[in-house]
């Protein structure tokens, strides 16, 4: 099978999105300390990952469908989500995408094909096989991107549907963004295959669909891996495992702590916990984001002028974003009690 | 009206929808496994599947596959392989409405068999209803009847919001009359199962039947019971109970649960804040011992609630009080 690469307008727009959502999460983590107290909870960042997420997502089509978990800020505005709701919702604001009911964690956009997201690592993984289901019953050539973390393939949900998916061949993509970590465990830690040097794509092989390890921080790359997956689930061949290597550029979320204790983001926990500074500095210098921007200027697809305009016009959209965000009433107090049933 | 048994009319109302609506599916373990299965000849395996033991993926895909506009029927078979799953059941399917300001619907049905007191010991026995019952989202059915069986069903599927479907192990080939054709039973109506002026019994399931033989017994010796059936404990009737208890006075609650773990004590302290007035003495709470169900016969009968204890219990409320 081969795939057409990405022409220089999406390569372009690929660098808009990764810049977009690398801006609102730098915007979310300020938001900390330019407006303390507004956003509550938990918040985990997509930065590092946006090459995976875009590269994914530039296979997209309407009619499909992608899920995720927790970490979900990056896949909206990749589809188009407003990220002035976004924001909003995520500071639980009446303008909220949720209408202020679900927050940070679980950001979904029905309109634009984000169908949901668990809190609860690999529960979110079965949901997307059960989208691929009814995929695969319209027979349109629809498919199903399933995001979740590398932590997430040890649980028994991860397992469970991967054996069922390709029983079934059902059309989802299960792409594994591997950070290296869950939360302060290391993939060596807790995971046989790595801590026996192997990827943790090998296992696809338990379930005879095929299992690709990927450079998550280079968009091409992801997109064309994908691209196979997609063009393959989209013929009814079945699903397949992605894992894609990414770095996450930012603790595993802001600190946990009770009401009064003002939030931040502390330092990775390459840093904080394995004194591993080298390793948080080596992906900081391998930075997707820049990276990309340097190969399309080098390659001469955008100028640097040209960047340097993408730069802005996407710092004034986030800015915007948060002040909306910001001036966004709360929601009614009865509203709590709506939406508990259909 | 045909004479059918509980389990045929559970399997009645499953067809009822599939036939009216391509959208339903039903998957679950051990059934569909030829291409003669009832469900398998006349659906085919786009909506009718077998799946491998695995709790947690056929809950999962069920909601997914519902928030992607179908309506899936799981087969469990017994409430405790649920507990595999509970995430699923308890902090997915209910969740997603709301966490996302009403975007998505989960129209599904976790068709699952309890309290099933005939020798299965610890593991397979329990009342697990009232679990599921405080879970903002989820709706919780408990046919005692054969008829209500199907029509609840039917009425499970219709409903936009996962349901828990909990049909009781003990009543599957008791006989009852079944509606021919469309058959609905409405949520969150409670049936009166025999009318009497003395005392109340709240009931679910197969208590439903020793409640009435309770009843029975009590009649000969001038004690009128009512019986209500509430069918749906979320969504709970309690109007039909509090008008009951305002006619009686009096409330008994049965509960195959042990005593903590029980519908019956939660509808107990409904009736006790807004039914006070009406009563005439304490309410009296029958319920299973507080033990894991033992496999011996005796035993699990001394565990169980039973005629004798729901009898006692009535006897007691009628001489406590004014
Ligand atoms: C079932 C469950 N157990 C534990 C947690 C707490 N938790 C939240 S995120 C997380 C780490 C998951 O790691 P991974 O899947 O690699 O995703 P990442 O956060 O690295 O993107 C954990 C343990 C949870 N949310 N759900
Ligand atoms: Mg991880």
């Amino acid at each position: 099978m081969s795939l057409q690469s990405p022409s220089s307008e999406q390569q372009i727009e690929m660098l808009t999105q990764m810049l977009r959502i690398r801006e609102f999460e730098e915007r979310v983590k300020r938001t900390f300390t330019e407006y303390p107290g507004v956003i509550r909870g938990h918040t985990h960042l997509a930065d590092g990952a946006e090459a995976s997420i875009v590269g994914a997502l530039s296979h997209f089509k309407k009619g499909d469908a992608a899920l995720a978990t927790y970490r979900c800020h990056g896949y909206p505005l990749a589809l188009g989500t407003d990220p002035k709701a976004m924001m909003a919702e995520i500071l639980g604001r009446a303008d909220g995408i949720c209408k202020g009911l679900g927050g940070s964690m679980h950001l979904t956009d029905v309109a634009n094909g984000f169908l949901g997201t668990s809190g609860i690592v690999g529960a979110g993984i079965p949901h997307a096989a059960g989208a691929a289901w009814a995929a695969q019953i319209r027979k349109k050539g629809e498919v199903v991107f399933c995001f979740f973390g590398d932590g997430a393939s040890k649980q028994g949900a991860f397992h469970e549907t991967l054996n069922i998916a390709s029983l079934w061949k059902l059309p989802v993509i299960f792409v594994m963004e591997n950070n290296g970590y869950n939360v302060v465990t290391t993939s060596e830690q807790e995971d046989a295959n790595a801590a026996a040097g192997q990827p943790l794509a090998i296992k696809a092989t338990s379930y005879v669909m095929p299992g690709v390890t990927v450079d998550g921080t280079d968009p091409l790359a992801v997109a064309e891996v994908v691209g196979h997956a997609v063009a393959r689930a989209r013929a009814g061949e079945g699903p397949s495992l992605i894992e894609s290597k990414v770095y996450r550029l930012s603790a595993h979320g802001n600190i946990i702590a009770p009401p009064g204790v003002p939030l931040h983001y502390p330092e990775h926990e390459a840093i904080t916990v394995f004194g591993k500074r080298e390793e948080y500095e080596a992906a900081l210098r391998g930075d997707p984001v820049p990276r990309f921007r340097g190969k399309l200027v080098q390659s001469g697809i955008l100028s640097g002028a040209a960047a340097d305009a993408l730069n802005a016009q996407v710092a004034a959209e986030m800015d915007v974003a948060v002040k909306f965000a910001v001036a966004s009433p709360f929601p009614a107090l009865e509203s709590a009690l709506d939406n508990v049933y259909a | 009206m045909a004479q059918l048994p509980f389990i045929a009319a559970i399997d009645a109302g499953i067809h009822q929808e599939m036939r009216r609506d391509p959208n339903v599916l039903y998957f679950g373990q051990n059934l569909a496994t030829t291409e003669n299965h009832e469900f398998v000849a006349e659906y085919g395996h786009d909506r009718v599947r077998v799946t491998p033991i695995s709790e947690t993926a056929e809950i999962g895909i069920a909601i997914g596959a519902a928030m992607a506009g179908l309506r899936p029927v799981v087969e469990l078979y017994m409430a405790e392989f649920m507990l595999v799953a509970m995430d699923q059941v308890v902090n997915e399917a209910p969740r997603f409405r709301y966490m996302t300001g009403g975007q998505v619907k989960v129209p599904l049905v976790l068709k699952a068999g309890f309290g099933f007191a005939a020798g299965w010991a610890g593991q397979h026995t329990g009342s697990l209803t009232a679990l599921f019952m405080g879970v903002p989202g989820l709706k919780v059915v408990v046919p005692s009847t054969a008829a209500d069986a199907k029509g609840l069903m039917a009425t499970a599927i219709r409903d936009d919001n996962p349901v828990v479907f909990m049909h009781h192990y003990l009543l599957t080939l008791e006989h009852g009359e079944v509606p021919d054709g469309e058959h609905l039973v409405p949520f969150g109506v409670a049936a009166v199962r025999r009318t009497g002026s003395d005392v109340t019994i709240v009931a679910t399931g197969w208590m439903v039947n020793r409640a009435l033989g309770a009843a029975a017994t009590l009649a000969a010796e001038g004690i009128e019971v009512e019986v209500i059936d509430p069918r749906t404990v979320a969504p709970l009737d309690l109007d039909t109970i509090l008008t009951s208890v305002a006619k009686t006075g009096r409330l008994v609650v049965v509960d195959q649960a042990p005593r903590h773990a029980t519908v019956g004590g939660i509808i107990a302290a409904d009736v006790a804040e807004f039914g006070f007035s009406s009563l005439k003495a304490p309410i009296l709470q029958v319920n299973a011992r507080d033990v894991t169900v033992p496999y011996s016969e005796p035993l699990e009968a001394y565990v169980i609630p039973d005629e004798a204890r729901i009898v006692d219990a009535v006897r007691r409320v009628m001489q406590s009080g004014g």
